[in-house]
């Protein structure tokens, strides 16, 4: 070796490190730096040309600098300059400034390009690596576009040097990353797969990268790379340790290109060739033995090279996992290093026996090891290994040791890493989940967890229980019992509060028989932890005392009592004071049958993936839920214990979950609104994400949609008179009404979609055009509707048009309703509107005087000719708005008809093509009441009933 | 393939940093910072391998001296923690016995060597010989 001495002559640099080290500041190092920058600066601007070794002294001390986190904003130049040097020493610095410094969309490209291409052309060796080299480093697409020709060439070509062939290879591999469609490799491919077979080792090395990347992006291209791959291996792994000379590392032949040539074989499936696949097998198991034999060495480098090659061996096993032998033989291995003293070891062998763990031919292997698991579980000193034994026995779990790992869990979780307990809370919820065979160990685990860790505890595991407690009837009454329970202690997690209110609220019956757990002492339960809660848990056991009140009418005084009371009407929170008021007025007002049927128990939740699995997959990222994880949910999700359900199964599921919003029979009806009342007391919550569609697990507005919309209407009606409307719910009512008087404008929103309209009307024909906004970014997919085709895609952002014509046969009263399906992310989405065509839409106007006006009247004086109705006025009685409203339903405005000046009279005839129907009508505004008075009166007297039931919505 | 390979002393200043992937000169610091809080402050029961964001972080000490890479989880941990070996062991068969010290005087010279082993984030050579040969042919041209 040559003596190097410290700084080799480069005096300046030595002591500009030495200042910047003994610098006692940020400030003085500073400073220290600026001085030197602005000596560099003027050295570089001075007129005397700067030698060789300036030039290298220089751009040495830009280098450290850049290294301390300072940018470099000059020298660029310099350093392109010094690429076109003749000395190896000057260009070697100015390529090595350009890898370090330059990034790839610098203006200097060209100029750097310009260099390499002469370097490149030289057919000096060691310039041509240089030139390489800042291509692999700096790799911009002006490179590629330069050279993607060039460099296959050189690396095949029978007469380059073997050091050029390796930067070559692993040139080309940047410029295929950054710009593949520059890189063709057609010709080339079958030459440079063969490049594994070069005699020299490092050229295999630098070319099974290149081959690797090409592989997983081609893989039939270069399929003919795994039998050559499996001979070099074999030829490897079969070699005395001697045989390689200098690619033997610690007596290992080889180590890092037996683990690269593993880990190209992974890019495909076993070989389908019985020789090669016999070979590979056979090499598989040279490497497992060797695990076995005494070390060659003590030193760790020895065991580690050797091990590096045992594990990517392994992963290949896993990869192929089909043959039982090599698994369990490898799972025996990881089980042994599960004791190694070595904790990298330990970490390694937990982490590979994960992915093990989900092969159904190691599966029991695994188990085997669970008392080891826990142990580690429980001991290890390293977070990151605890973590990974969790991991391992959350892969391990299955029905036959759920309660333990789950209890294990649990106890882990009182002294987790605080970094790591939300993933475990998800873990036993699932775990819990998953494998529950009786639903009181599921619930008491999910108290359990609570309890534990109440904190990390997020919504989608809360949400989950009551899921599954309103599903499964068998274990309401033990759910009321333990959350009550739970619910005695001092100080308990918020969230177990929300869990009991939500349980008592629909629940608490089942327990009410035992005097310790009657009615008021629930309500006094829940209540005594009112005020320690927040805003949204506030609003939810408001909720439970309103479901109470129905459950339990003996508490209804004391609950209106607490509602009455100004820390509740009067909160400065606007929803708990709405619910407060709204729930007040409605425990007054409505009779115990329409309190009943608003309050009725939760139906049923649709049944589908656990939204709990979907946040652990989001938490870990889609590439880290192991192939394993997402194939046993595959396996398992679509009978485990019937209600977790995947994806293909819940589509029936959701299609009931939308017959049940469209059906237009009051029971489900009803179920529904008590379902969304739950939650959204008010129709003002809709503009706030809901959570009762997270709580279905929904992830988008979902079928529930339509519902909160409704809802609102719904309670006024119910508060009204439980009339009509009954009849329509579920369907949208309110953008229906709207419509009466007015022929444009949006006809229903909501997250995902909005419906416009513009229609037009003459005599009994019509025509409407509906537009149909995708207001997400996402397609829509399968969209239909019941009225005629449509185009079944709609882009995100885009708009569908569709034209009906309408023809008026005879009169109607009901209005043709409007399906629209469509899946939006995966989940089918299913509205019903109401199309808003209705008999006024026929109206021709008819000019009358008041005498004829008068006659006509009277002459449709029979009783059931006529329908009155006396409404109050929703609106502010303004003349010219009712006026434009008046003309808007179709019929003549008479002025002068009736004696009294502020009042309407109208006149039109209804056009259907079976006959004609007249109509007049009257209408009589009371301002000082706030009332109107409307008369109609018609030859035919379902129209004068309609149109009476239409217009008294209007005013 | 490997991401960073960054060199840090025990006081946290880094001695040498190569990145495979662009990285923003102001995000440097922060992810050595970071990776300073990662590593240097693990006992030495713990384990070699720590995740970091994307990345998994093998390290090796070396008396004050810290070798950090940052790999993608297709690499394999322990063939990196012994390529960290390989390459210690080049520079001390150049350095003859290598310090801290010589890395900041040498720092162009540690970057040719690391170069010849890894280029573009692959392993590109691994036998010490050839991976000194371009630098010695250096050292004998400036010494004629």
């Amino acid at each position: 070796m040559p003596a190097v001495s410290k700084g080799d002559g480069m005096r300046g640099l030595a002591v500009f490190i030495s200042d910047i080290r003994n610098c006692k500041s940020k400030e003085a190092e500073i400073k220290r730096i600026n001085k030197e920058l602005a000596n560099i600066r003027s050295k570089f601007k001075g007129d005397k040309a700067l030698d060789g070794y300036s030039k290298k002294k220089y751009v040495c001390k830009l280098l450290f600098i850049f290294l301390l986190g300072h940018d470099i904003d000059f020298g660029h130049m310099e350093a392109v300059n010094l690429l076109s040097s003749n000395k190896y020493t000057e260009k070697q610095i100015g390529y090595l400034f350009i890898s370090v410094l330059v990034n790839s969309n610098s203006e200097l490209i060209r100029l750097i390009n310009n260099a390499i291409k002469n370097d490149l052309s030289s057919r000096n060796p060691t310039f041509m690596c240089l030139a390489l080299h800042c291509i692999a480093n700096v790799g911009s697409r002006e490179m590629a576009e330069a050279f993607a020709g060039e460099i296959p060439r050189i690396l095949v070509a029978g007469d380059t040097m073997d050091s050029v062939k390796q930067s070559a290879a692993l040139c080309l591999l940047r410029l295929y990353k950054t710009s593949p469609d520059l890189v063709l490799m057609g010709e080339w491919t079958s030459r440079v797969v063969h490049l594994l077979n070069d005699q020299h080792m490092g050229v295999v090395t630098a070319a099974i990268s290149l081959i690797t990347c090409l592989s997983q992006k081609n893989p039939d291209e270069f399929k003919t790379c795994v039998s050559l791959a499996v001979s070099r291996l074999s030829r490897i792994v079969s070699s005395a340790s001697t045989d390689l000379q200098d690619y033997t590392y610690y007596f290992v032949p080889a180590p890092w290109l037996s683990c690269k040539l593993l880990r190209l074989l992974q890019c495909y499936p076993p070989p389908e060739d019985g020789a090669v696949k016999g070979r590979l097998v056979e090499c598989l198991e040279t490497i497992l033995n060797k695990a076995q034999e005494p070390p060659k060495s003590k030193k760790v480098q020895h065991s580690n090279a050797k091990n590096a090659i045992l594990f990517e061996a392994i992963a290949l096993i896993i990869h192929y996992d089909s043959e039982p032998n090599l698994l369990v033989r490898a799972c025996n291995q990881l089980g042994q290093f599960l004791q190694h003293r070595e904790t990298n070891l330990r970490y390694l062998a937990l982490e590979s026996m994960c992915t093990l763990a989900s092969s159904e031919f190691s599966h029991e292997a695994v188990k085997t090891h669970i008392e080891t698991v826990i142990n580690a579980l429980k001991t290890e000193r390293d977070v990151s290994v605890r973590q990974r034994a969790a991991d391992l026995l959350y892969a391990m779990c299955d029905r036959s040791n759920a309660k333990q790992i789950v209890a294990e869990m649990l106890s882990y979780l009182e002294t987790a890493d605080y970094s790591i307990r939300e993933e475990m809370v998800l873990k036993v919820a699932i775990l819990a989940e998953k494998y529950a065979v009786d639903y009181s160990w599921y619930v008491d685990t999910i108290l359990n967890l609570i309890r534990i860790a109440g904190d990390y505890v997020s919504e989608e595991v809360w949400y989950r229980v009551i899921q599954i407690v309103i599903n499964r009837d068998d274990v309401q009454g033990y759910a009321a019992k333990t959350v009550f329970e739970a619910l005695q202690a001092p100080a308990c997690h918020e969230n177990m509060v929300k869990v009991g209110g939500y349980i008592l609220g629909e629940f608490g019956n089942l327990i009410a028989g035992d005097p310790r757990s009657s009615p008021l002492v629930q309500f006094n339960l829940l209540h005594s932890k009112f005020h320690l809660c927040s805003v949204p848990t506030r609003a939810l056991l408001l909720s439970a005392y309103i479901k109470f009140i129905n459950l339990f009418p003996e508490t209804k005084s004391t609950i209106q009592e607490v509602l009455r009371c100004d820390s509740q009407i009067r909160n400065s929170d606007v929803e708990l004071q709405q619910r407060a008021v709204e729930y007040l007025k409605l425990s007054s007002i409505a009779s115990t049958d329409v309190l009943a049927t608003v309050l009725e128990e939760m139906p049923p939740f649709p049944e589908r993936e656990s939204s709990i699995l979907a946040k652990l997959k989001k938490k870990k990222g889609p590439g880290a839920v192991s192939a394993g994880e997402l194939e046993e949910g595959k396996r398992e999700g679509g009978e485990v214990n019937g209600w977790e359900v995947n994806q293909q199964k819940s589509e029936p599921s959701q299609e009931n979950a939308s017959s049940l919003t469209t059906s237009p029979s009051p029971t489900p009806t009803a179920m529904h609104l008590s379902l969304t009342s739950f939650f959204f007391p008010s129709s003002l919550s809709q503009s706030t994400p809901s959570p009762s569609a997270d709580l279905l697990g929904l992830r988008s507005a979902a079928p529930v949609s339509a519902a909160p919309v409704s809802a609102g209407s719904l309670l006024v009606d119910v508060f009204s008179e439980a009339g009509p409307a009954a009849s329509t719910a579920g369907v949208n009512d309110d953008g229906f009404l709207r419509f009466v008087c007015k022929n444009n404008g949006v006809l229903f929103e909501n997250q995902l979609l909005q419906i416009g309209i513009k229609s037009e009307y003459r005599q009994n024909l019509g025509r409407m055009y509906l537009f149909y906004g995708n207001k997400t970014s996402v397609q829509f997919v399968s969209f239909s509707t019941t009225l005629k085709p449509v185009d079944p895609l709609v882009e995100g952002g885009a708009q569908v048009q569709q034209v009906i014509n309408i023809e008026c046969l005879s009169d109607f009263s009901d209005a043709p309703l409007l399906n629209i399906k469509f899946r939006y992310g995966g989940a089918l989405q299913n509205l019903s509107l109401k199309l808003p065509v209705t008999i006024n839409k026929f109206f021709q106007p008819t000019e009358m005087s008041s005498h004829d006006f008068f006659q006509r009247w009277k002459q449709l004086s029979q009783p059931q000719q006529e329908a009155q109705k006396i409404f109050k006025a929703n609106h502010p009685m303004d003349t010219e708005v009712l006026k434009a409203k008046l003309l808007g339903l179709g019929t003549a405005l008479l002025d002068n008809v009736d004696p009294n000046p502020e009042n309407f009279v109208c006149a039109g005839v209804i056009q259907t093509k079976a006959q004609q129907i007249g109509c007049l009508l009257r209408l009589e505004p009371n301002a000082q009441a706030q009332m109107y008075r409307l008369t109609l009166r018609s030859s035919k007297d379902t129209v004068a009933k309609r149109l009476c039931e239409l217009l008294s919505e209007q005013f | 393939m490997i991401k960073f390979l960054l060199m840090i002393n025990k006081q946290g200043q880094t001695r040498l940093s190569k990145y495979y992937d662009h990285v923003d000169v102001g995000k440097r610091a922060a992810l050595e910072a970071n990776v300073v809080k990662c590593c240097l402050f693990r006992k030495k029961e713990e384990c070699s391998f720590v995740e970091y964001k994307d990345y998994k972080l093998v390290y090796r000490q070396y008396a004050a001296l810290f070798i950090v890479v940052g790999i993608t989880d297709d690499e394999n941990e322990l063939s990196i923690y012994e390529l960290v070996h390989n390459f210690i062991e080049v520079l001390d068969k150049y350095f003859n016995r290598v310090s801290e010290l010589d890395i900041m005087f040498n720092l162009d010279k540690v970057h040719i060597m690391l170069d010849e082993m890894i280029l573009n984030g692959c392993i590109v050579e691994t036998n010490k010989n050839r991976i000194l040969a371009p630098l010695l042919a250096l050292d004998k041209m400036a010494e004629s």
